[in-house]
């Protein structure tokens, strides 16, 4: 393992984004934003959009709009982390590269690794992370049945098991064990929580039909 | 991951015009198809590729349709992710086959932004060629590291001069499905059995797995329709990993019976060869016998003809032979 490994891939940018200038080859001074939108809704006829160097998009994260400086290569993990105001912090960077799970958040209601997801790609569309769950200060089932179930140790993992199990039971609140099992294999604990993850959303998914959920 | 210029076209007339011409060779690695990025990500993080441009397909409309036609087939667009494969309803009850595979790629996160025509195109998971420093036959040197290295998850069927394994669960159950390829390039359309999309080593150029010029994008699949008796199906995949992983051998198997005896058979293995490996002799062989023991046997050697074992990986015989006999048990039943 080359010691590089253990980079964010990306992280010079972060530096790089607020002292390089836009460039838009051909698309005229527009915010990048609405054209990455545009491009990605347009009909043929439309013309192709080149991106380039730092640019300015707008990110629906948690349900706020949020303006950032990001470039093409940026991720939306690096994004969140690093571009955002506040920082964004709960979903983590570990692998890097699509491995882990620790970066996970909800790209239109679905787990994505955010570390293999390029913020640009996040443009019109609802990103989610772990700090948009609980409404009010009030935890989520899921939260709060990690906490009781002790589904914790070093909690680096904690966030994306958050929301891997929360998108798992959204779309299904009696998922069976092995259904959170395989809803969760793209996350790694290395603490070795896992049978206490497991009892935290069984445990959640009980709390979620009660209170009438689908 | 170095800096790139991020081509956003609005059609696939105005992405062909963005790829080099098939003989700029210089220029093929200085352009790259980004589609869900699951692994071209991978590759431009680890530096093994650094292009200057990369071509974003998602904002191509209508690429990501899944189009059951009238006729019973299917039209799968290459940007359909392996998680919408998986979820369609119609496409389960009718080519579960294809379903079930694109089930077992990788995790949830992956699934949900990996695409069809991305998962086709991935390029080889071997540590020599994932290793940056490691210029092995396919990134333009000499010679194959794994050959007489650690082997342990490479090919056991033809391999050479590189001895690399396909890594798609889609591949050899849409090559067992009968599926065409599409592919349009910049002097027009053409589409292709899927089973010749795959080139080996030795046959096409070992520094590709297919068979794409850098003009020509994959844009749909096409799978015919289910014709004859009802065909029965199964794709199995064995992991090191249970959690998920690459198959250290996949088998996947059609079966179109005539009482207790086979009529058709399509058995496709993946994990093993540089491309999905397509077993016409053992499919022969089935017609017409019942599935009992012997011909487990006689088909799991039929399949396995010809393998030839590095120093590390001979397990891959007794392992994909126990997978078919698992399949042809389970289609029996």
């Amino acid at each position: 393992m080359s010691h590089d490994q253990l980079q964010p891939a990306d992280a010079g940018d972060v530096r790089a984004a607020f002292t390089r200038r836009s460039l838009f080859r051909g698309a005229g001074a527009l915010a990048a934003g609405s054209i990455v939108a545009d491009a990605a809704r347009s009909a043929a006829a439309a013309p192709s959009v080149r991106l380039e160097g730092a640019l300015e998009i707008e990110l629906s994260i948690n349900g706020a709009a949020q303006k950032v400086k990001v470039e093409p290569r940026t991720t939306l993990l690096n994004a969140l982390r690093n571009h955002c105001s506040p920082p964004l912090t709960g979903a983590k960077l570990v692998c890097d590269r699509g491995s882990c799970g620790a970066c996970t958040v909800h790209v239109d209601g679905r787990p994505v690794y955010s570390c293999m997801t390029l913020a640009i790609d996040a443009v019109g569309k609802k990103v989610t992370t772990v700090e948009g769950l609980a409404k009010g200060g009030e935890l989520t089932e899921v939260q709060r049945a990690i906490c009781e179930h002790d589904g914790s140790m070093c909690g680096f993992c904690t966030p994306g098991f958050v929301m891997s199990i929360t998108a798992c039971l959204e779309r299904k609140p009696d998922a069976t064990l092995d259904e959170i099992k395989h809803a969760c294999a793209g996350n790694l604990c290395r603490c070795g929580t896992y049978p206490h993850l497991f009892d935290a959303a069984l445990a959640a998914g009980r709390a979620l039909r009660a209170k009438g959920g689908k | 991951m170095k800096a790139f210029e991020l081509i956003q076209p609005a059609s696939l007339d105005a992405a062909l015009e963005a790829l080099p011409g098939a003989r700029d060779t210089k220029a093929r690695d200085r352009v790259k198809l980004l589609a869900g990025g699951q692994d071209l990500l991978g590759e431009l993080k680890e530096h093994l590729i650094e292009p200057q441009t990369l071509v974003n397909l998602k904002s191509i409309p209508g690429l990501d349709a899944i189009e059951h036609r009238d006729d019973g087939s299917l039209r799968l667009g290459a940007l359909v992710t392996l998680a919408r494969i998986e979820e369609d309803r119609t496409l389960r009850e009718r080519f579960a086959l294809l379903a079930e595979a694109a089930g077992a790629v990788a995790s949830v996160q992956i699934r949900n932004a990996g695409t069809l025509g991305g998962n086709l195109c991935q390029r080889p998971r071997c540590w020599y060629y994932r290793h940056e420093q490691a210029v092995c036959i396919k990134k333009g040197g000499s010679e194959c590291f794994a050959y007489g290295g650690l082997n342990k998850y490479n090919a056991i069927l033809g391999g050479g001069p590189s001895y690399i394994v396909h890594p798609s669960d889609v591949a050899p159950a849409l090559v067992a499905l009968e599926a065409q390829a599409v592919i349009r390039g910049k002097r027009g359309e053409r589409q292709i059995p899927l089973e010749q999309f795959f080139t080996l080593p030795s046959e096409g150029s070992v520094l590709r797995e297919n068979v794409l010029t850098s003009e020509e994008i994959l844009t749909h699949v096409i799978v015919p329709a289910q014709s004859g008796a009802p065909w029965r199906s199964t794709y199995l995949k064995f992991r090191e990993r249970g959690s998920y992983d690459f198959a250290l051998s996949a088998v996947a198997l059609r079966l179109s019976m005539d009482g207790d005896k086979v009529r058709a058979a399509r058995l496709v293995l993946g994990g093993v060869a540089p491309i999905p490996w397509r077993c016409e002799k053992a499919e022969k062989a089935l017609v017409g016998r019942e599935i009992d023991a012997q011909t487990a046997e006689f088909v799991g050697k039929l399949a396995l003809e010809g393998a030839e074992p590095l120093e590390h990986n001979a397990y891959k015989i007794l392992l994909t032979q126990g997978l078919i006999t698992k399949a042809l048990r389970k289609l029996a039943s």
